[in-house]
């Protein structure tokens, strides 16, 4: 079931390349779901994620290393000072419209910043708190 | 008269030639590259110029993604294969653009340590380098304003404190 959800949502990814934040927001959530009956993201967990020192990098130890303590600033590439525009979809229309961009990210910072790819919930948790900020 | 060695010559000519070949005209990335080399490589470092590194020194680059000057850059195979193809065939040529010897086996080329990029960059100071705006060699933007768009005009300089580049 869960390889059957997991190849759903590529295959939406490969197809719809268009896609709202909120619309994101609710694939990872309903993931979380199954695996959680119940599960409601908070943007408090999503915070403290986005805050917490996992170490695992040196050079990049938290999200925050090249995003900023606050989402709504652009951020800077630790390694290659290269300008990131911000996180927040407030202050970037284009972010989180792109499901396969999205995963693409996820995948490849997460095992970066914290040794390994994160749970949908984290995904899920990560969300509502950027969107929230204004 | 005295003569000169034909060796001389020989050295004299191709150092012209691979001068040549790195000259400021081909900084930009070739008309129509992948998709994938803007999208991959271009997301954390401007999309470097394939003419700056010679084809060896990119195949190393691209055959450790895994660990990429301190991140991880790994790619799915198809399109790890498209971009390598990509900058192999639009490398460089010539010991001007060959990186410095590698300490560590396990090292990667630099395309900041070329004797073209070296010569081309002696009159930076130190400081400019570990400027917080700055932090590596390779983030050409930082002083080449429209080094995104693959211009590297000198006139279009801007030093970190916010001066114009004078030679």
């Amino acid at each position: 079931m869960k390889g059957a959800v997991f190849i759903g949502m590529l295959l939406w990814a490969s197809v719809a390349q268009a896609a709202t934040p909120g619309e994101i927001l609710t694939g990872y959530t309903a993931e979380a779901a199954r695996r959680t009956p119940g599960f409601q993201p908070t943007a408090v967990r999503g915070e403290q994620f986005y805050q917490k020192r996992f170490g695992v990098s040196e050079v990049m130890p938290a999200c925050a290393s090249c995003h900023t303590d606050r989402p709504t600033q652009p951020g800077r590439h630790a390694v290659t000072g290269k300008l990131i525009q911000p996180l927040a979809p407030a202050a970037n229309a284009e972010r989180f419209t792109d499901l396969a961009k999205v995963e693409k990210w996820f995948r490849r910072n997460c095992s970066e910043v914290t040794g390994r790819e994160c749970s949908a919930a984290e995904k899920a948790d990560f969300m509502v708190y950027v969107m929230g900020k204004r | 008269m005295k003569t000169v060695p034909i060796g001389l010559c020989l050295l004299v000519a191709t150092s012209m030639l691979c001068t040549a070949a790195a000259s400021a005209s081909d900084l930009r990335v070739p008309a129509n590259p992948p998709p994938a080399y803007l999208a991959e490589c271009g997301s954390c470092h401007v999309a470097f110029p394939p003419s700056l590194l010679m084809a060896d020194d990119w195949k190393r680059i691209m055959a450790r993604l895994d660990k990429h000057y301190g991140d991880n850059a790994s790619l799915d195979v198809p399109t790890r294969e498209v971009i390598e193809g990509f900058l192999v065939k639009q490398a460089g040529q010539g010991r001007r653009v060959a990186s410095a010897p590698l300490a560590k086996p396990t090292d990667l080329p630099r395309l900041t340590t070329t004797p073209w990029f070296v010569r081309k960059h002696h009159e930076v100071p130190r400081a400019v380098w570990s400027h917080a705006k700055v932090k590596t060699p390779s983030n050409c933007v930082a002083c080449h304003t429209r080094a995104g768009e693959g211009s590297y005009r000198e006139r279009e300089i801007v030093m970190p404190n916010g001066q114009r580049w004078e030679d």
